[in-house]
């Protein structure tokens, strides 16, 4: 066989089907298994939240640092998409006069979707990320094994405040976002574009409906959950030193803005597809 | 019939896919005594302790404390288990978000239900027992140093009386003076408790300090056993060479 042959035979090896489907099996392998642990660590972490011993204290930090210490991000995000909002319906909708029904665009898409969704988002950065390199940093240098060593569970020491302080507090943060993102369409409406500002306040209360913050507070929680569940997870399961820490917040943050996104839209569907 | 060993491994098993750490590892310890592991870096040392500890669990073989068997042993049973045992890890593992106190305490207030009044003052006079001064009890791990993060992590690992005590290489990073502080710490505080200790090190010195009895691992097997004032005779060319830190031998160092 000349070497030109042997060098096609080789190619054509490497573009076997059976290659291909090799790689393709072992892909959906290793996706399955990773969802596999996922579900699993989610499960024990969930009856951890509910068997004790429980741990108030940690809990109240948590609730601080998910809750409180977030308000300024939360806050500022929210505040410019009202603003930035109001002032694109304006334009778009000022070209079939359609300017009265800016305050209802913005009261409705901020409680709906953006002030869950880019809370959730601004949250993932902030304490997924943060949550990750604790629990991470935690892992490699054995406090998580010392934990277990001196008779307390990690899972309810470390994971079961950082869930139930994200899944409580992010519809808290949510509702002052929902505020806040109002209030900036409002300055913009009114000081900007003109509305009369009683006007502009008949408008967004008008078609404003129970469930459609309440949806949004729903959804909120949701990616709360999933936030603090993706930083625990990775942080948890993270290996080889700094490096292995520095794949663990990067993943946590990836995935759980991504797994936001998804579920936003399953609950989006959920919760108004049918009426 | 022979006392009945505190702690005994037969056949220890342990892979990491193809990785296999432990091939049957056996050692028995005698209640208050102490047995000290030695071998090279990387030889699953660190490994066994943590088998032990159920922080992994075998593939196979069996784990027995007090004749009772405990790999796989889970919840209520490896609640109680774990009241029996104190570790110090080879990185210290202090809590870094808590101070020294906390940290020694830690095992009474959460384990034992200790109130934190007791548990500060229990903290106090074990930092007292490793040589450090109440003052250091309000600091974080990280304003320590290295020695004294040690000593920290021996206070912790004796604060709540375990009736097993595991050292994983209690020296290392250590300067001479200081590892032989700790050595003489170790002694005086596990013969203290009565404890039975599992240490590990590839430090000699320490070795000889603190030992009743010394085994040799070597490629996931235990392959010498004997009384630590035999070891400098042990008839057996891995441990000859160990001893003297020779490049040339039967061990061949993987680079
Ligand atoms: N969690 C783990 N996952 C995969 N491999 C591991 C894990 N822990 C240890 N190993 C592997 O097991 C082997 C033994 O590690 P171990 O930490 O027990 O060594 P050691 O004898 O304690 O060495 P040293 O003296 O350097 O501490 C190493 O090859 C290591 O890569
Ligand atoms: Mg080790």
């Amino acid at each position: 066989m000349s070497i030109a042959e042997e060098k096609t035979a080789e190619t054509k090896r490497g573009w076997s089907p059976l290659d291909s489907l090799q790689g393709l099996g072992a892909t959906v392998l290793n996706f399955l298994a990773s969802a596999g642990r996922l579900f699993r660590f989610t499960a024990q972490a969930i009856y951890h939240c509910f068997t004790p011993p429980f741990y108030p204290r940690l809990l109240l930090r948590q609730l601080i640092d998910i809750g409180y210490y977030s308000l300024p991000v939360v806050g500022m995000t929210a505040l410019f998409t009202g603003m930035v909002l109001a002032l694109q319906s304006y334009t778009g909708f000022s070209r079939f006069s359609a300017e009265g029904a800016v305050a209802t665009v913005v009261v409705l898409s901020v409680t709906r979707e953006l002030a869950p969704v880019l809370a959730g988002l601004m949250v993932a950065g902030r304490i997924g990320a943060s949550i990750a390199a604790e629990l991470g940093t935690m892992r490699v240098t054995e406090q998580i094994d010392a934990l277990t060593t001196l008779s307390t569970n990690p899972f309810k020491y470390l994971v079961a405040p950082r869930l139930i302080a994200g899944t409580l507090m992010l519809p808290v943060l949510v509702l002052i976002a929902d505020v806040i993102g109002v209030f900036g369409g409002y300055l913009v409406g009114v000081y900007k574009l003109g509305f009369a500002p009683e006007n502009y306040l008949h408008k967004t209360w008008e078609y404003l409906t129970y469930d459609d913050v309440v949806s949004g507070l729903w959804k909120a929680s949701a990616f709360g959950f999933i936030v603090t569940l993706m930083g625990c997870y990775n942080g948890y399961n993270s290996q080889r030193g700094a490096q292995g820490v520095g794949a663990a917040v990067t993943t946590a943050v990836v995935s759980s803005s991504i797994l936001i996104l998804i579920t936003n839209y399953f609950l989006t569907q959920l919760f108004f597809a049918g009426k | 019939m022979t006392a009945q060993p505190k702690l005994e491994l037969k056949d220890v098993t342990k892979s990491f896919g193809r990785n296999h750490v432990l091939r049957g590892v056996n050692i028995s310890i005698e209640k208050g005594k102490s047995l000290v592991v030695i071998g090279g870096s990387g030889t699953g040392k660190s490994v066994m302790i943590k088998c032990v500890l159920g922080l992994l669990s075998p593939d196979k073989g069996s784990i027995k404390v007090d004749g009772v068997e405990t790999a796989g042993a889970t919840g209520k049973s490896r609640d109680e288990l774990m009241k029996k045992f104190g570790m110090l890890f080879q990185g210290g593992a202090l809590f870094d978000s808590l101070p020294i106190w906390e940290n020694v305490g830690f095992g009474l207030m959460q384990g034992k239900g200790v109130s934190k009044e007791e548990a500060r003052v229990v903290a106090i006079e074990k930092l007292r027992a490793v040589g450090l001064a109440p003052r250091v009890a309000d600091l974080l791990p990280a304003e320590l140093s290295g020695g004294m993060q040690k000593r920290v992590g021996l206070a912790r690992a004796i604060a709540a009386n375990p009736e097993i005590i595991f050292f994983d290489e209690p020296t290392t990073g250590l300067d001479p003076i200081m590892a032989d502080v700790i050595n003489d710490l170790i002694v005086e505080t596990s013969k203290g408790l009565g404890a039975t200790t599992l240490s590990i090190t590839h430090d000699m010195a320490s070795a000889r300090k603190i030992a009743d009895n010394i085994a040799m691992i070597y490629k996931g097997e235990i392959i010498w056993q004997g009384d630590a004032k035999d070891i400098d005779h042990s008839g057996n060319e891995y441990v000859d060479q160990f001893i003297k830190g020779s490049a040339t031998g039967p061990i061949k160092m993987e680079v």
